[in-house]
C-alpha cells in the first residue's frame, strides 16, 4: 500500500505532513542561509525549541495510539521517553571522553566523583552509536513488552492499569535518583559535547537534529496511520469499545494490546532519544508521574483517536507552557489544572472534536 | 527522655534537673515553714563541720546523715566530691564550684547564690579515704530508702555504673525489703554483677545464670568484656568455663535484643501501615463504592493537615486541645470540598473513569498551587500536643513513641467508625445499595445523586482526618498529598476494591513489609520492591486480596 | 428480500485457516458433564450434564436464575467451573482453552444484550468477525480478497443491512443490532452457535425471519438457542431442555415438556 493510497482518506494528515515538511525546510533555511542581522533570521535557540516540540508531538502520537485507539490510559509513557533519552545520553556521555572535568577517558565524571574504578557492565557498548540507537528501541520496547505482558495477561484494565503504569514510572524515578544505579543520580547525564563527531553547539548540528525530529515525526505519523487504518487498527478499536466481545470473536486481545503498547513505547523512546541532544540534559525528573500525566493532557486537548489531534495538542499546550512559565510561572499550574478539568468536562473530543462540530454545524 | 541517656553534659538534661532542684527547693521552703525544728536540725548538724576535728568527723557525718531533710543528700555528695567548703571569715558552709581563678559559692543551707570569691577566701572541708567509705554508704542508704521508687531505681543504676562495696553491702540488705519489682530486679542485677567481678567461681557461675537474658547495657558490656583478649592474644578472663558461660548468656541476650528490634520494626511498620490505611480508606470508599478515581485525594489530606495548622494558629495557648478541634474541623471542611468536587465535576463524568482520573488530577494541581499561593510553598510546622510526645518504655531496649502509638489507635478508630457508618446507618445502607445495583436502588426511591454526594463527602472527610494525623508525623507542605497518593492507591489495589477489610489488611501488611525491608535495602529500594511486588501480586490476584465475587463483580 | 440466503460455511473451506480438528464421530458435538459453578456459595450450575448432537437445533428454557447464561459462559470460557468436564467433539477440552481459542475452535456466541462494536461500521463489524487468521501480524497486513468481500456482501444481504454498510453500528436500531450480531456469528463460520435470546426487542416480522434463519442453519451447524419467548421456541423447537436451579429438569419435544408436571410447577410457582 503506497503512502498516497494510505493518506487518500486522511486529508488532514496530508495537510499536516505538507505543513511539517514546509516548516522544517523554512525554519532550517531561515536559520542557516539568512544572515543573523536580518529580521527573517530564525535563531538557533528557536530552532531547538521547535525541535523539542516536534519530539513532544511524536511522544503524544505514541500516547494517542494506546489511549485514543486502544483505550489503554498509560500514565507511565514518560518512562519510555526517558529511557530512550537515557540511552542516547549514555552514548553522548561516552563521547565526552577525556574532555570531562576529571579527564578520565573511560569513566564519565559522575562515576569518577563516586570513586568508581570501572565502567558498569550496562554501560558497555554505549560508545558505539549503532549500539546506543539499538538500545533506544530495545530498552523501552522490552520494558513495555515485559510490563504489558504481565499487566494484560492478568487482564488488568481501566483505571487499575493507569495506576499501575503510574507506579511503574514512579519506581523508575526513585531508582534513577539513586547514585548507585550508575545513571548520574539526581543530576542525570549532561555536559554533552558532540554526537557522531559533530559539535552539539554548532548551528548545523542543531538544525540537523531538528530536521531529524521532523523526519521521525513524519515517519511516526505515517506508520501510525498505517497501523490504525489496517485491520489491526480496527481490532484495536474493537478492543477499546468492547474488550470481551473481541475475545469471543476469536482475537487474542492480550497480544494486540501488547503489540500496540510496545510499538507505542518504541515511538516514545525515539522521541526521547531525539529530545536529549537538543535540550542537552536528561535527569530522573523526566520519570516523574506529573510529566506522564501532562502528556496525556496534550492528547486530550488536541483530540484523541485522530493522531493529528495529538500532534496539535502537544504543540499548543507546550507553546502555552513556554509563554506562561515565562510571564507568570505561578499561574501555569492553575492553567494546566484548569485545562485538565475543562477539557474532560467540556470538550471530550478535544480541539479536533470542536472543529468537527463547527464544520457539521456550518453544513447544516 | 529515656534513662539510657545519662550524660549530664546534654543540655536536655539541664532543664529537668533545674526544675527538679527548684521544685525540691520550694518543697524545702514549705517544710521549713511548717517544721522549723527540722531545718534547724540540718543547720545544727552542718554548722559544726568547719570546726570539727578530723577524729570526730565520722560521728559528725553520721549525725548529718540522720537528719530528715531533702537537702542532706546534696550536702553529703558535695562532701564526697570535695565541693563542700566554708568561708574562712564567717565559717559559713557553702557549695563551691571552681570559676576562673576563684570559686562560685552557694549557701549549703539556703541555696542562696553568694557570688564569686577568691581562691583563698574559702577552705575545703577535708575528708579521708575512710570517711569516703562512710560517705558512700550514707549516700547510698539515703537514696536507697527514698520514698520515690524512681529515685531508688536511679540510685541502683548509678551503683551499677560505679559500684562500691558499701553500697553493695547495703543492696544486699535492701533486696529483701524493696517493694517495687523494677527496683528489686535492678538490685539483683547489681548484686549479680558484683558477684561476677568477685573470685568465687560458684558465685560467678550463678551470677552469669542470673544475668541471662537481661537487657541492661552494663550487663552486655561486662559479658562482652569477659570475651576480650589482651594485646598478646591471651584472654583477659583466665577461666574458660566462665568465658563459655558468658558467651552463651551473651548470645541469649542478643537473641532477646533481636526480638526487641523485631518488635520495634513491627511497631514502626504498623504505624506506617496505619497511616497508609488512613490515607487509603477514604479512597477505598470513593473508588470501591462509586468506582470513582479521585486523584485529588492526597490534596484533600493536605487540606486536612493545613486545617490543623490554622487551628493551632487560632488557639496558640491550647495546643494540647487543638487536635480535638482540628479533627472535626478538618472533617467538615474536606467533606464540603469533596461534595463540591462531586457536584461540580465528578457527577458529569460518571461511567467515564479515565476522564474522572484526569479531571481530578487537574484539580489536585489547582489545589496544590492554591495552597502555595495562600500559605507559601514552604513547609509549615505543626506542634505536637504534650500528651502525644514522649514514649512508652517496654524494656531497656524497646521504647515506643507515643505519637505513632496514638496514630495506630486513631486509624483503627476511624476504620471502626466507618464500618459502623456503613453497617448501621441509613446512609450506609443506601451507599451499599447503590454500590451493588445503582439502577435498582434508584427504582426503589433512593436518591442516588444525594447518596453519591454524601459518599464522596464521607470519603473526602476521612481524607481530611487522615491529614490531621499526618500533620503529627511529617512536615505540612503543598506536596504532602502527592507523597501518599501512589502508596494509597497501591493499598487499595492490593487489598481489593470495594472491601474495607481489604484496605485495612493491605495497608498494615504493606506498612510492615516496607519497614522490614528498609534496614536491608534502604528506603528507596524498599519502595521499589514493594511496587514490583504489587505489580506481580495482581498477576495472581487481579482483584486484590479480598475480591468481590459473583455477578456484581462482572461489571 | 423475500428469501433468506444462507452463506454456507461448511462448503466454504477456502480461507486456509487451520483450527483444531473437530471429531464428532460419536454423535454429540458438545459434552457437558457434571458441571458445577458457584458464586459465593450460590450454585449457579449444579452438576449439570447436557449433550448437543451434531447438526441439532436445541432450545433451552428455564425461569430466571436457572443457569442458562452461566452455562453459555462456561462453554465459551468466560467462567471456569468448579467441577465437571466440557468437551467440544471427542477431543477438544474446552476447559483448557481461553475465550479466543474457543471461538477459533468453532463456537460462536450471540449475547443477550446486543454487543456490536458501536464505533465501527456494519461492514467493519462483519470484517472483524470473519473466519480468518486472527493473529497479530497477519491482521496488521491483512487485505480483503474478493471471496472474502463476497462473503461479507452475502451476509449483509442475509441480515438485511446492505444499505447500512457504511453506517456506524452504534446508530442502528435495537433489532438491527441483533441482526448484525447474528451476521457476525455467521461470518465466524462456527460449528456450534450459542444464541442467547435472539428475538428480544424484535418486531413480529423480524422474529419470523430469525426463526427461518435459525431453522435453515440447523443441520449443517449445531444451534443452541436460549429464549424466553415460548411462541418463538414452539415455532423452531425440535427438542427442548428445561433448566431449573442449575441442572436439567427435563428434555423432550415442546408438547412433552409443557405437560410435564414439574415444569408447570416451576413456571407457575408452587
Amino acid at each position: 500500500m503506497g503512502i498516497g493510497n494510505l493518506l487518500a482518506r486522511d486529508r488532514v494528515g496530508k495537510t499536516f505532513l505538507t505543513l511539517l515538511a514546509l516548516f522544517a525546510v523554512v525554519v532550517s533555511t531561515l536559520n542557516l542561509l539568512v544572515p543573523e542581522a536580518s529580521a527573517f533570521h530564525v535563531s538557533t535557540f528557536t530552532v531547538t525549541v521547535a525541535g523539542k516540540y516536534l519530539c513532544y508531538a511524536l511522544l503524544a502520537l505514541a500516547v494517542d495510539l494506546v489511549w485514543g485507539y486502544c483505550g489503554i490510559l498509560s500514565l507511565g509513557h514518560g518512562a519510555f521517553f526517558a529511557l530512550g533519552g537515557y540511552a542516547m545520553g549514555m552514548y553522548m556521555m561516552r563521547q565526552i571522553g577525556e574532555r570531562g572535568v576529571y579527564g578520565n577517558a573511560l569513566l564519565p565524571d559522575f562515576m569518577v566523583f563516586l570513586n568508581w574504578k570501572e565502567l558498569p557492565w550496562y554501560w558497555l557498548g554505549f560508545d558505539h552509536f549503532w549500539f546506543a540507537s539499538l538500545m533506544v528501541l530495545l530498552v523501552p520496547g522490552l520494558l513495555a513488552c515485559l510490563f504489558g505482558w504481565l499487566a494484560f495477561r492478568s487482564r488488568v484494565t481501566g483505571v487499575y492499569l493507569s495506576i499501575i503504569t503510574q507506579a511503574l514510572t514512579y519506581a523508575f524515578m526513585l531508582a534513577f535518583f539513586r547514585n548507585e544505579m550508575g545513571f548520574g543520580g539526581n543530576n542525570g547525564l549532561t555536559d554533552f559535547k558532540d554526537i557522531l563527531g559533530f559539535n552539539l553547539q554548532k548551528d548545523g548540528t542543531r538544525v540537523a537534529i531538528f530536521l531529524l525530529s521532523a523526519l521521525f515525526l513524519g515517519l511516526g505519523y505515517i506508520t501510525s496511520r498505517f497501523v490504525v487504518e489496517s485491520k489491526m487498527g480496527r481490532v484495536v478499536t474493537a478492543v477499546r469499545d468492547a474488550e470481551s466481545r473481541t475475545r469471543f470473536i476469536g482475537y487474542k486481545v492480550e497480544h494486540f494490546k501488547l503489540w500496540i503498547f510496545v510499538f507505542s513505547a518504541v515511538l516514545a523512546g525515539i522521541a526521547g532519544a531525539l529530545y536529549v541532544p537538543q535540550v542537552g540534559i536528561i535527569n530522573p525528573s523526566e520519570f516523574s508521574p506529573l510529566n506522564s500525566l501532562e502528556l496525556v493532557i496534550w492528547v486530550a486537548v488536541g483530540g484523541r483517536g485522530t493522531l493529528y489531534g495529538a500532534v496539535l495538542g502537544a504543540i499548543l499546550v507546550n507553546y502555552a507552557k513556554t509563554i506562561f512559565t515565562g510571564i507568570l510561572p505561578e499561574v501555569w499550574l492553575f492553567a494546566l489544572g484548569g485545562l485538565f478539568v475543562a477539557v474532560t468536562l467540556f470538550m471530550p473530543d478535544g480541539l479536533v472534536g470542536v472543529a468537527r462540530r463547527l464544520r457539521l454545524g456550518g453544513v447544516r | 527522655m529515656s534513662k539510657r541517656n545519662n550524660n549530664p553534659m546534654l543540655p536536655c538534661w539541664e532543664k529537668p534537673l533545674l526544675l527538679l532542684a527548684s521544685g525540691l527547693w520550694v518543697l524545702a521552703l514549705l517544710l521549713a515553714g511548717l517544721a522549723p525544728a527540722r531545718a534547724d536540725a540540718l543547720a545544727d548538724a552542718l554548722n559544726p563541720l568547719p570546726t570539727v576535728a578530723m577524729a570526730d568527723m565520722e560521728q559528725a557525718i553520721g549525725k548529718l546523715a540522720q537528719v530528715q531533710d531533702p537537702r542532706v543528700g546534696g550536702v553529703l555528695k558535695a562532701l564526697l566530691e570535695a565541693r563542700l567548703f566554708y568561708v574562712k571569715e564567717s565559717k559559713r558552709v557553702v557549695f563551691a564550684d571552681p570559676k576562673d581563678d576563684g570559686f562560685k559559692l552557694t549557701d549549703a543551707l539556703t541555696g542562696e547564690a553568694l557570688g564569686e570569691v577568691g581562691r583563698f577566701d574559702v577552705k575545703k572541708i577535708p575528708i579521708t579515704n575512710a570517711l569516703r567509705t562512710v560517705l558512700n554508704s550514707a549516700i547510698a542508704k539515703l537514696e536507697l530508702t527514698a520514698p520515690d521508687a524512681k529515685q531508688r531505681l536511679k540510685a541502683v543504676e548509678s551503683i551499677i555504673q560505679n559500684p562500691n562495696p558499701e553500697a553493695l553491702a547495703l543492696l544486699t540488705k535492701q533486696v529483701g525489703q524493696e517493694p517495687d519489682n523494677t527496683v528489686r530486679e535492678a538490685i539483683q542485677v547489681a548484686l549479680s554483677l558484683a558477684d561476677l567481678s568477685g573470685s568465687d567461681k560458684t558465685l560467678r557461675v550463678q551470677a552469669i545464670h542470673a544475668l541471662e537474658g537481661n537487657l541492661n547495657q552494663e550487663v552486655r558490656n561486662r559479658l562482652t568484656a569477659l570475651q576480650e583478649k589482651t594485646e598478646t592474644g591471651d584472654f583477659i578472663e583466665p577461666d574458660s568455663d566462665i568465658r563459655n558461660l558468658a558467651a552463651v548468656a551473651l548470645k541469649k541476650i542478643q537473641l532477646k535484643l533481636e526480638m526487641n528490634r523485631l518488635g520495634e520494626m513491627l511497631f514502626f511498620g504498623l504505624s506506617l501501615g496505619a497511616v497508609l490505611v488512613l490515607a487509603a480508606i477514604g479512597l477505598a470508599i470513593t473508588f470501591g463504592v462509586m468506582g470513582v478515581i479521585n486523584m485529588a485525594h492526597g490534596e484533600l489530606m493536605m487540606i486536612g493537615a493545613y486545617t490543623t495548622y490554622v487551628v493551632q494558629l487560632l488557639m496558640p495557648n491550647a495546643i494540647d486541645y487543638s487536635l480535638f478541634v482540628a479533627i472535626p474541623a478538618a472533617f467538615v471542611i474536606t467533606a464540603l470540598v469533596g461534595i463540591g468536587i462531586e457536584r461540580g465535576i465528578i457527577r458529569f463524568l460518571y461511567g467515564r473513569p479515565l476522564e474522572t482520573l484526569l479531571a481530578t488530577f487537574g484539580l489536585s494541581l489547582v489545589l496544590q498551587q492554591l495552597v502555595r499561593s495562600i500559605f507559601s510553598p514552604l513547609n509549615r510546622s505543626v506542634s505536637t500536643p504534650s500528651w502525644m510526645s514522649g514514649s512508652l518504655e517496654i524494656n531497656s531496649a524497646l521504647s515506643l513513641t507515643l505519637n505513632r502509638f496514638y496514630i495506630i489507635l486513631f486509624s483503627l478508630l476511624v476504620f471502626w467508625g466507618l464500618l459502623m457508618i456503613l453497617k448501621k446507618t441509613r446512609l450506609g445502607l443506601e451507599v451499599r445499595a447503590v454500590a451493588q445495583n445503582r439502577a435498582m436502588a434508584k427504582a426503589m426511591g433512593i436518591r442516588t445523586d444525594w447518596v453519591d454526594a454524601m459518599t464522596f463527602g464521607l470519603g473526602s472527610g476521612i481524607a481530611g482526618v487522615a491529614g490531621v494525623a499526618l500533620s503529627q508525623l511529617t512536615n505540612v507542605g503543598p506536596n504532602l498529598g502527592q507523597a501518599y497518593i501512589v502508596d494509597s492507591f497501591m493499598v487499595v489495589v492490593f487489598g481489593g476494591v470495594g472491601n474495607l477489610w481489604g484496605t485495612l489488611v493491605g495497608g498494615l501488611t504493606l506498612g510492615v513489609a516496607d519497614k522490614i525491608l528498609e534496614p536491608y535495602v534502604g528506603t528507596v529500594l524498599a519502595k521499589i520492591l514493594m511496587l514490583i511486588f504489587i505489580i506481580l501480586f495482581i498477576q495472581k490476584r487481579p482483584r486484590g486480596l479480598f475480591p468481590q465475587k459473583g455477578r456484581a463483580a462482572e461489571g | 428480500m423475500s428469501t433468506v440466503r444462507i452463506h454456507d460455511p461448511v462448503t466454504d473451506e477456502n480461507d486456509g485457516v487451520a483450527s483444531p480438528e473437530l471429531d464428532t464421530a460419536h454423535g454429540p458435538i458438545l459434552y457437558l458433564e457434571d458441571v458445577t459453578v458457584s458464586f459465593d456459595g450460590f450454585r449457579a450450575l449444579n452438576v449439570l450434564s447436557l449433550y448437543i448432537d451434531d447438526g441439532e437445533l436445541r432450545c433451552i428454557i428455564g425461569p430466571n436464575g436457572a443457569g442458562k447464561t452461566t452455562m453459555m459462559d462456561v462453554i465459551t470460557g468466560k467462567t471456569r467451573p468448579d467441577a465437571g468436564t466440557v468437551f467440544f467433539g471427542q477431543t477438544i477440552d474446552l476447559l483448557k482453552l481461553d475465550e479466543p481459542s474457543i471461538a477459533q475452535a468453532g463456537i460462536g456466541r450471540k449475547f443477550q444484550k446486543p454487543s456490536v462494536f458501536e464505533q465501527l461500521t456494519v461492514f467493519e463489524n462483519l470484517e472483524l468477525a470473519m473466519h480468518t487468521d486472527k493473529r497479530v501480524w497477519p491482521t496488521l497486513f491483512a487485505r480483503l480478497n474478493s471471496t472474502q468481500r463476497d462473503d461479507i456482501e452475502i451476509v449483509m444481504e442475509t441480515i438485511g443491512l446492505t444499505a447500512q454498510r457504511q453506517e456506524r453500528a452504534g446508530s442502528l436500531s435495537h433489532g438491527q443490532k441483533q441482526w448484525l450480531e447474528i451476521g457476525m456469528l455467521l461470518m465466524q463460520k462456527p460449528k456450534l452457535l450459542l444464541v442467547d435470546e435472539p428475538v428480544a426487542g424484535m418486531t413480529h416480522q423480524e422474529t419470523e425471519r430469525t426463526a427461518e434463519l435459525l431453522l435453515s442453519l440447523a443441520g449443517k451447524h449445531s444451534v443452541v438457542v436460549v429464549e424466553h419467548d415460548m411462541e418463538f421456541v414452539r415455532s423452531i423447537a425440535r427438542k427442548v431442555t428445561v433448566l431449573h436451579e442449575g441442572s436439567v429438569l427435563t428434555e423432550g419435544t415442546m408438547d412433552e415438556v409443557q405437560n410435564h408436571p414439574r415444569v408447570i410447577e416451576v413456571y407457575l410457582g408452587d
